[in-house]
């Protein structure tokens, strides 16, 4: 259902849209900020799009950073404006983070709010679970994924089932922060990929951050969240830089996010996944992929996912999980369950292969998804 | 070798004659007004010494009041009748799963409340019905939770392991062994956090006295100076398996290393509210002690346990003679003439129909209906908002 724009008037010749609330259908969440949800953006003409551009860039002002500076911005605006809002983790106070995400934090906040734990994962995420049931509410840094596996009877018996086995005396508001996925050899135990082993836990939500403004967003709305949420940063975006708002923002858990509006196939991919610059490509050879970050690994967005079924009737899955269990074989799984009159080709799904990651480089790009696997595989679905 | 060592750790009988001799003359009152009478205090022994490690152990005699004495048997015969009514509901299948009781540990949790406030927090693990009592839940609502009602303290949802109650501090109720300690360092945590002066008691038995995430939560409880009690309820028997078959060291107060510890007559009410008082100053002051309860339990570890395979039953019978809790009480109460052995055995009486009076009335209860399977997953609606930087708000509630 595409929504109709209301026009409050002409302006030399082109159409106005008015930026207030009744409009904000109108309005979405995209790579830059503000911008118009792809539906009316295909209505306008470019003249159009240009003043509305100009207009929304009246209203943001921006900064550049890091995506580390990102993650660290929301934390410390949280905690700035929640006095309950800690951090707890291997070397996140005085070393400031194994990635400097926490860097400068423990200095201005204090030792109390800003702990540098033991290297005791179960207890210390026990403990964040037990500080939540009083009423803190506790940010876990695992500093890698792996380690929260250590974790794990914390984390799917106390921290996700306390809400219901307490019939709603107790909520748990913690942010689990896992950073992983495969970097740059890192070696079988580093590398590892946790949506998968996760994501059949109930009571929990996932989601898996990738610009600096998402990532932003998401943290700031995952500490707000009364619900334990994962947070999934991937390594290798770190030091992706980008301009985002230097006001206020928070992003939506449960919603995907259409990168690049498409006609010919869905490509569904979260975290690191999309920046495997296949866009240009799939263009250069005349395709005109749909790429949706889909951000929320649990529950998944299939509203804005169905939507871009129901107009391509192809989709790619591109993940960097294992091949069994993993995310896209759930999302695969949903899309049949609720799509399968709009497909009109198998859903294809390019996950990691199921081994441990191994050293060696080249057996390590290997192990995951390459671009021109993608581009392949978009010829497969097209042609079909 | 652990029957002896249980059987001779007190004799009551023989300390009888020296309360005799340290309480206060002997005059005959009549009952009821005991209930009012506050001003007497009364100085009582605990059966044994404390036995310190790294502290000055508390000292033996301990004050009371012929009102606490009589609360503190009225509890007991409450939790006791409580426990021995659940075993019956579980032979008659009302009760299904896990049922864990506590008779013959009541002490614990009736000593602990006696030194503390409702502020205070209490964590357990999966034998937590009568510390559930204890903390103010009632009788309806714990015997509804074990039939799984939807009058139950967790709407049926939780069953006898996920006893919960917030606002009075008692934060469960869990069924993963030694899972429960993080969670309580954590709620020390919170507490120190919010500069509350309270305390939290986490509570484990010898069977998760051995679990690694107790040596690491009491690590980080060191370290960072938290009010945190680790209280180990050893019943000597984890399980199927004696302290001494699991345990290379089974002093568990001293297990601690650093951390000092006391070793408590777990059978004794008073010792129990002494070793709990001192804690509690212990731990404000000087962060994490341990508590070594030395208690027992008469039934098997669980329903489903006999709990003679791998004890005799002389031993049981043995302990129940020798250093019942509730007989305990019972002889103060009487050797002070607090009130007769009659008047006693109607509150037991008034406390046998209260409990049938409230399982009838937990019957009662219907079962949860289909759509609760659903409720309470997440926290209702999601319900985070979602804005821009032009501060316009965007409210994503689903269905």
């Amino acid at each position: 259902m595409i929504r109709q724009p209301s026009w409050v008037g002409t302006l030399s010749g082109t159409k106005q849209i008015a930026l207030n609330t009744n409009n904000l259908s109108l309005i979405g969440f995209g790579r830059l900020g503000l911008t118009l949800r792809p539906q009316v953006r295909s209505q306008l003409t470019y003249l159009e799009k240009k003043e509305v551009a100009a207009r929304i860039a009246q209203i943001t002002t921006r900064h550049e950073l890091l995506r580390f500076e990102a993650l660290r911005e929301g934390l410390e605006e949280e905690m700035d404006r929640d006095p309950r809002v800690c951090v707890m983790g291997e070397d996140v106070g005085r070393y400031g983070g194994s990635y400097k995400v926490t860097k400068g934090l423990a200095p201005k906040y204090g030792d109390l709010r800003v702990l540098d734990t033991p290297i005791a994962e179960n207890s210390f995420t026990g403990m964040a679970i037990g500080s939540a049931m009083i009423g803190l509410r506790t940010i876990i840094e695992g500093m890698n994924m792996g380690f929260l596996l250590l974790a794990f009877n914390q984390i799917s018996n106390n921290c996700c089932m306390l809400h219901y086995t307490s019939s709603g005396q107790f909520t748990i508001p913690v942010v689990i922060r896992g950073l992983g996925g495969v970097e740059r050899q890192l070696g079988a135990k580093h590398s590892q990929r946790l949506e998968s082993y996760f994501q059949s836990v109930p009571g929990l939500q996932m989601v898996a951050c990738s610009t600096p403004y998402k990532a932003k967003g998401l943290m700031k709305a995952a500490i707000r969240s009364e619900n334990p949420v994962i947070l999934y940063e991937h390594v290798l975006l770190y030091n992706l830089k980008e301009r985002i708002p230097d006001e206020e923002y928070v992003l939506s858990l449960e919603e995907a996010e259409v990168v690049r509006p498409g006609e010919h196939v869905t490509i569904l991919t979260y975290s690191w996944m999309r920046y495997m610059q296949v866009a240009k490509t799939l263009v250069n050879k005349g395709y005109d992929p749909e790429i949706i970050d889909i951000r929320s690994l649990k529950p998944f967005d299939l509203y804005t996912i169905g939507n871009s079924v129901k107009k391509t009737h192809r989709v790619l899955i591109v993940e960097e999980c294992m091949r069994t269990g993993g995310i896209g074989a759930s999302l695969r799984a949903a899309i049949i369950e609720n799509f399968w009159d709009y497909l009109d080709a198998p859903i294809m799904c390019l996950s990691s292969q199921d081994v441990p990651t191994p050293y060696a480089g080249t057996l390590e790009e290997w192990t995951v998804v390459q671009p021109a696997q993608i581009v392949t595989a978009v010829e497969q679905l097209c042609s079909s | 070798m652990a029957m002896n060592r249980i059987v001779s750790s007190s004799s009551s009988i023989s300390n009888l004659h020296l309360l005799r001799s340290l309480s206060q003359p002997l005059l005959r009152r009549p009952f009821s007004s005991h209930a009012d009478d506050d001003k007497t205090i009364l100085t009582v022994e605990t059966s044994v010494p404390f036995t310190g490690h790294r502290c000055e152990p508390p000292s033996r005699s301990i004050e009371t009041t012929p009102k606490e004495l009589l609360s503190f048997f009225k509890d007991m015969a409450l939790m006791r009748r409580m426990e021995i009514a659940a075993d019956s509901l579980y032979k008659a299948k009302l009760i299904r799963g896990f049922c864990h009781l506590y008779d013959g540990q009541e002490a614990v949790s009736v000593g602990m409340e006696a030194a503390i406030t409702k502020k205070d927090c209490i964590i357990t693990a999966y034998r937590d019905h009568c510390i559930y009592l204890g903390r103010g839940g009632t009788l309806v609502e714990a015997f509804a939770e074990l039939m799984g009602r939807k009058g139950g303290c967790s709407k049926g949802k939780g069953g006898s392991m996920h006893f919960y109650k917030k606002d009075s501090g008692f934060y469960g109720g869990h069924g993963i062994v030694g899972a429960q300690i993080p969670l309580g360092v954590g709620l020390a945590f919170a507490q120190k956090y919010s500069k509350d002066n309270t305390v939290t008691f986490a509570l484990y038995g010898d069977g998760a006295a051995n679990q690694g995430q107790l040596f690491e939560a009491l690590n980080i409880a060191a370290l960072w100076d938290l009010p945190a009690i680790l209280v180990c309820e050893n019943n000597h028997y984890g399980m199927g398996t004696a302290e001494w078959r699991a345990a290379k060291s089974p002093a568990y107060y001293k297990r601690g290393d650093y951390v000092p510890g006391l070793k408590v007559d777990g059978m004794d009410a008073l010792a129990v509210k002494q070793a709990c008082k001192f804690a509690k100053e212990h731990a404000l002051k000087n962060g994490p002690i341990i508590l070594e309860m030395d208690t027992y339990r008469y039934h098997g570890h669980s329903m489903s346990d006999p709990g003679s395979t791998y004890r005799t039953r002389d031993e049981i019978t043995g302990v129940r003679q020798e250093r019942d809790p509730l007989e305990r009480i019972r002889k103060l109460v009487l050797s002070h003439d607090l009130a007769t052995a009659a008047e006693l055995k109607d509150i037991e009486k008034i406390f046998r129909k209260q409990v049938d009076d409230a399982i009838a009335e937990a019957k009662e209860s219907p079962m949860p209906d289909p759509p609760e399977l659903f409720t309470n997953v997440y926290v209702k609606g999601f319900g985070v908002e979602a804005y821009g930087p032009d501060r316009k708000e965007v409210r994503s509630i689903l269905p």
